[in-house]
């Protein structure tokens, strides 16, 4: 009974902290070629791609784990995890969500995703990944019939693999570095997105991303393609259930824009951040990049990090197409003994070339938070332009905020702007709120939301109210 | 490189008269530096400045080794006019006259330091090299409650007896209580092709003033680094201004602690480059205790195919509330060669603190030269004119209203 006492009481930390009893297929443990084929063979895929992996694999062990971040973790074990855990259920891929394990459909309630299309009236298509697996899609035949092809990246690879072959590590090739090159080794996983010529996507895309088995890194790959004159806006949300150990994320995401094509990509990542003395929790180091291929095009990246015992990424955008445009926009939030180290890299290829960064980071408690970027404009890119800010605000002296761009120009006609600030909640804006009648956990709440406004509204609606509330959830505790 | 270092370090020390012990630890200092080598882009400090690389393509082979035993003649035409001032002369790394004429010879002292090794505090090689390789140290001691009447100027001056030569000094200066220094660094090379390591380090007591000029003018094909530690204690003010524009390869480098409350350190500095010179100012600023405050302003006008970077650093330590710290960079790139590259840091542990950076870079503005072209001026003018008023915003943040008109001068700016 007092057990469940402390169950309930850690649970209202981190509401999504439960984790689901469920019999699991996992590979054998540890990281070696017999693996890798393990997986390329559950997956049922064709050679090329194994391939791919193994390849992958013969340029990772070459590689030496990076150490200049900011945030140190502990050394990993990688032959001490698995990577490939699925549910036993998923064995024989449902056909429909009416054969899926109820047990799976009930964590995705809780988690309030319902997968059910019936239940559903916002209108978001969602591509439900749990551990190494997609669950469930939603949507999909209505997709199709635009010719929106929205799927799990493994069925990807078996029907439409003249797309795959030709995008996948286009962006994120496969030497890049020590985490991209491991996930494209043993990759399990993803969304995968075709928008074709023309199409506007008539909603939201959405995968959300379920850890559940311990002792498990989760390996996905995110493939979106938006050909000519398209456009998609895609979310992506994370959670993980409360464990003592750490768990390793190490996804990729690749965009790739066509001419005048447009994708928004959004991330609310909440994975599980580790309690309040900073045991165990989520190592989230994703690499995330796109590529404005095409002239026109636009590539845009919202992010909330709340989530995750360290955050270490840098959503980037390779602005090749003239005219393209790239965006950054991003709120990092960091509490307890939370460490992030985030930012983004605008690499400026084309001419006429446009970007914009706006990073807003809140450190409070034990925390560390650094926001690290690159804007690069080469000596062809003339006429183009960056604008960056990146405001920082603290609470308290024992948690850090550090700001590291790097800026550089070579091209006379292009112009960079930078401006980064630092400080901490002022007395009157709180004096002022008290006065009226909140509280002071209600009033930073207040202030925190203004001062992340300009990137909560680029937020697709549905998500900002969430991402909104997780704002105020996440820094409870950190006043007074 | 290594025979080269071993064999010229044999005979730099057979010139000195060291004890086996001081012997040890400059051989500690040389081997250190064998091992690391001159930095290199690998090191995120020299990021945008492969010493290494320099180094190989513009001297080649360096030779460590500087016969000091004869003196030079000290060429006067150098020397300043119009600014009554005190002297030290270095001719090709070897120091020609100290002259203290118009001050109190009680108040100030000098330390020959040269057989006492003292390491210096700092983490790339360069340190390694000259601890290794100096083979004359003063210290120059402003005592307590003394202000000098005139400023300092150190002539840097090399000749073309000298060639492929790595030269190191060392000074050192304490600023006792309520002592100020004006200090000028003046740079005159007509040599070619060495490499100038220069370290200086400051230790300001209680309400000391420091103002530090240096000035690298007059174009010339040497390499030169230069690293100023200064240590700050309670009320001390340091201002520091670097005017980086003659040399092929120049990298300042100052590293200001403020140890003592209400002490405050001011860095400026201007690139005017043009060719393919490279130049770079990297700054750290370290805010170690309560109410400390640090400016600092870099502009930069790059021409041709020059190339200029700007590393600063603002640290905020957890006992440091109420910091200001501020850091504000500018380039106008002039050439569609010329580059700029900065990285404007701030690594922050306190929260009561007001702390801001901005860096900006592009051409010149198109409607200013519009507007001032419609007024009559010829684009050449017009663009003369926004270049100088864009650099004499940071000249006139010089304090000091004397050395203020004579850079002024130097560089031909008008008001």
């Amino acid at each position: 009974m007092e057990n469940r006492q402390k169950e309930i009481d850690k649970l209202k930390d981190y509401k999504y902290g439960f984790s689901t009893d469920i019999e699991n297929t996992r590979a054998p443990k540890g990281l070696n070629e017999e693996v890798i084929k393990f997986i390329s063979n559950i997956k049922k895929e064709p050679q090329w791609m194994l391939e791919f992996r193994l390849k992958a694999y013969e340029r990772f062990k070459q590689l030496k784990e990076p150490n200049w971040q900011k945030p140190k973790y502990p050394n990993i074990d990688y032959q001490d995890l698995y990577y490939y855990s699925a549910p036993k259920s998923m064995d024989d891929k449902p056909k429909s969500l009416d054969e899926l394990d109820p047990k799976l459909l009930e964590t995705y309630k809780k988690l309030g995703i319902p997968l059910q299309e019936q239940a559903r009236l916002n209108g978001i298509a969602v591509d439900a990944v749990f551990d190494s697996v997609s669950v469930a899609t939603t949507f999909r035949e209505e997709l199709i019939k635009q010719g929106i092809i929205f799927c799990p990246i493994s069925e990807a690879i078996q029907n439409h693999p003249e797309l795959v072959k030709k995008y996948l590590g286009s962006v994120i090739p496969l030497t890049d570095h020590f985490f991209a090159t491991l996930n494209s080794a043993v990759f399990t996983d993803g969304s995968f997105v075709y928008i074709p010529e023309g199409v506007r996507c008539p909603m939201e895309l959405s995968t959300y991303f379920r850890i559940n088995a311990s002792n498990t890194g989760q390996f996905e790959r995110t493939l979106i393609i938006a050909d000519k004159g398209s456009y998609v806006s895609y979310l992506e949300g994370c959670t993980a259930p409360m464990r003592d150990e750490n768990q390793l994320h190490a996804a990729n995401v690749e965009l790739v824009a066509l001419d005048d094509a447009e994708i928004k990509y959004s991330t609310v990542q909440n994975w599980y951040p580790g309690d309040k003395d900073g045991k165990g929790g989520i190592y989230n180091f994703v690499t995330k990049r796109g590529l404005c291929k095409g002239k026109n095009s636009k590539i845009s990246w919202t992010q909330v990090e709340t989530g995750s015992a360290i955050t270490w990424k840098y959503p980037s955008c390779i602005l090749k197409g003239d005219n393209s445009v790239g965006e950054f926009y991003s709120i990092a939030i960091t509490n307890n003994h939370q460490k992030a180290d985030t930012g983004t890299k605008m690499i400026h290829l084309g001419k006429n070339t446009k970007s914009k960064i706006i990073s807003k980071g809140i450190s409070a408690g034990f925390s560390d938070m650094t926001y690290r970027g690159l804007v690069d404009i080469s000596s062809k890119a003339s006429n183009s332009n960056n604008y960056t800010q990146c405001d920082s605000l603290l609470m308290g002296n024992k948690c850090g905020a550090h700001t590291v761009p790097y800026i550089k120009n070579k091209n006379s006609e292009s112009n960079i702007a930078h401006e980064a600030t630092t400080s901490k909640i002022s007395e009157e804006q709180l004096h002022y709120c008290q006065q009226r009648g909140l509280s002071a956990e209600e009033a930073v709440g207040l202030i925190v939301n203004g001062f992340c406004k300009e990137v909560l509204q680029q937020l697709p609606m549905e998500f900002a109210v969430e991402a909104q509330k997780l704002v105020g959830i996440s820094l409870e505790g950190s006043v007074g | 490189m290594k025979e080269q270092l071993q064999k010229d370090f044999e005979n730099t020390i057979r010139n000195l008269s060291l004890s086996q012990k001081d012997i040890e630890i400059k051989k500690f200092s040389l081997d250190n530096f064998i091992n690391k080598g001159f930095p290199n882009r690998r090191e995120e400090d020299w990021k945008f400045s492969d010493l290494n690389q320099i180094i190989n393509k513009n001297i080649g082979e360096l030779s460590f080794y500087n016969d000091y035993t004869s003196t030079n003649k000290v060429d006067t035409s150098v020397f300043v006019d119009g600014l009554v001032h005190n002297k030290i002369v270095f001719i090709n790394g070897r120091i020609e006259k100290i002259d203290f004429d118009y001050e109190k010879k009680d108040q100030i002292e000098i330390i020959d330091q040269s057989e006492i090794i003292n390491k210096f505090e700092n983490n790339n090689s360069l340190s390694d090299l000259n601890s290794a390789f100096n083979n004359k140290s003063f210290k120059i001691v402003v005592k307590k409650g003394y202000q000098l009447s005139k400023p300092l100027i150190i002539y840097h001056t090399t000749n073309s007896k000298i060639w492929s030569k790595n030269i190191n000094l060392r000074l050192d200066f304490e600023l006792q209580e309520d002592s100020s220094l004006r200090l000028i660094d003046l740079f005159n090379d007509t040599s070619e092709k060495n490499f100038l390591n220069i370290f200086y380090n400051f230790d300001l007591k209680e309400n000391a003033i420091l103002k530090n000029y240096k000035i690298d003018k007059i174009e010339n094909k040497n390499i030169k680094y230069s690293f100023n530690n200064i240590e700050q204690n309670k009320n001390t003010i340091s201002e520091t201004f670097i005017l980086s524009s003659g040399s092929n390869f120049f990298k300042s480098e100052v590293n200001c602690n403020l140890k003592g409350e209400h002490s405050s350190a001011f860095v400026n500095g201007i690139f005017s480059l043009d060719k393919n010179k490279h130049h770079e100012i990297r700054t750290t600023v370290n805010h170690l205790t309560e109410n400390t405050k640090s400016y600092q302003l870099i502009k930069s006008v790059l021409e041709d195919s020059s190339k200029a970077a700007y590393q600063g650093k603002i640290f905020v330590n957890s006992d440091a509330q109420k910091t200001d710290g501020y850091q504000l960079s500018k380039a106008i790139l002039l050439n569609k060669d010329s580059e700029f590259n900065a990285k404007p840091e701030l690594e922050i542990y306190a929260d009561d603190v007001k702390c801001s950076h901005g860096s900006a870079s592009g051409s010149l503005n198109e409607d200013s030269i519009f507007y001032l072209m419609s007024r009559g001026l010829n684009y050449n003018q017009a663009r003369e004119l926004l270049i100088n008023g864009f650099l004499l915003d940071v000249v006139e943040k010089i304090t000091d209203s004397e050395i203020k008109n004579l850079i002024k001068n130097m560089i031909g700016i008008k008001e």
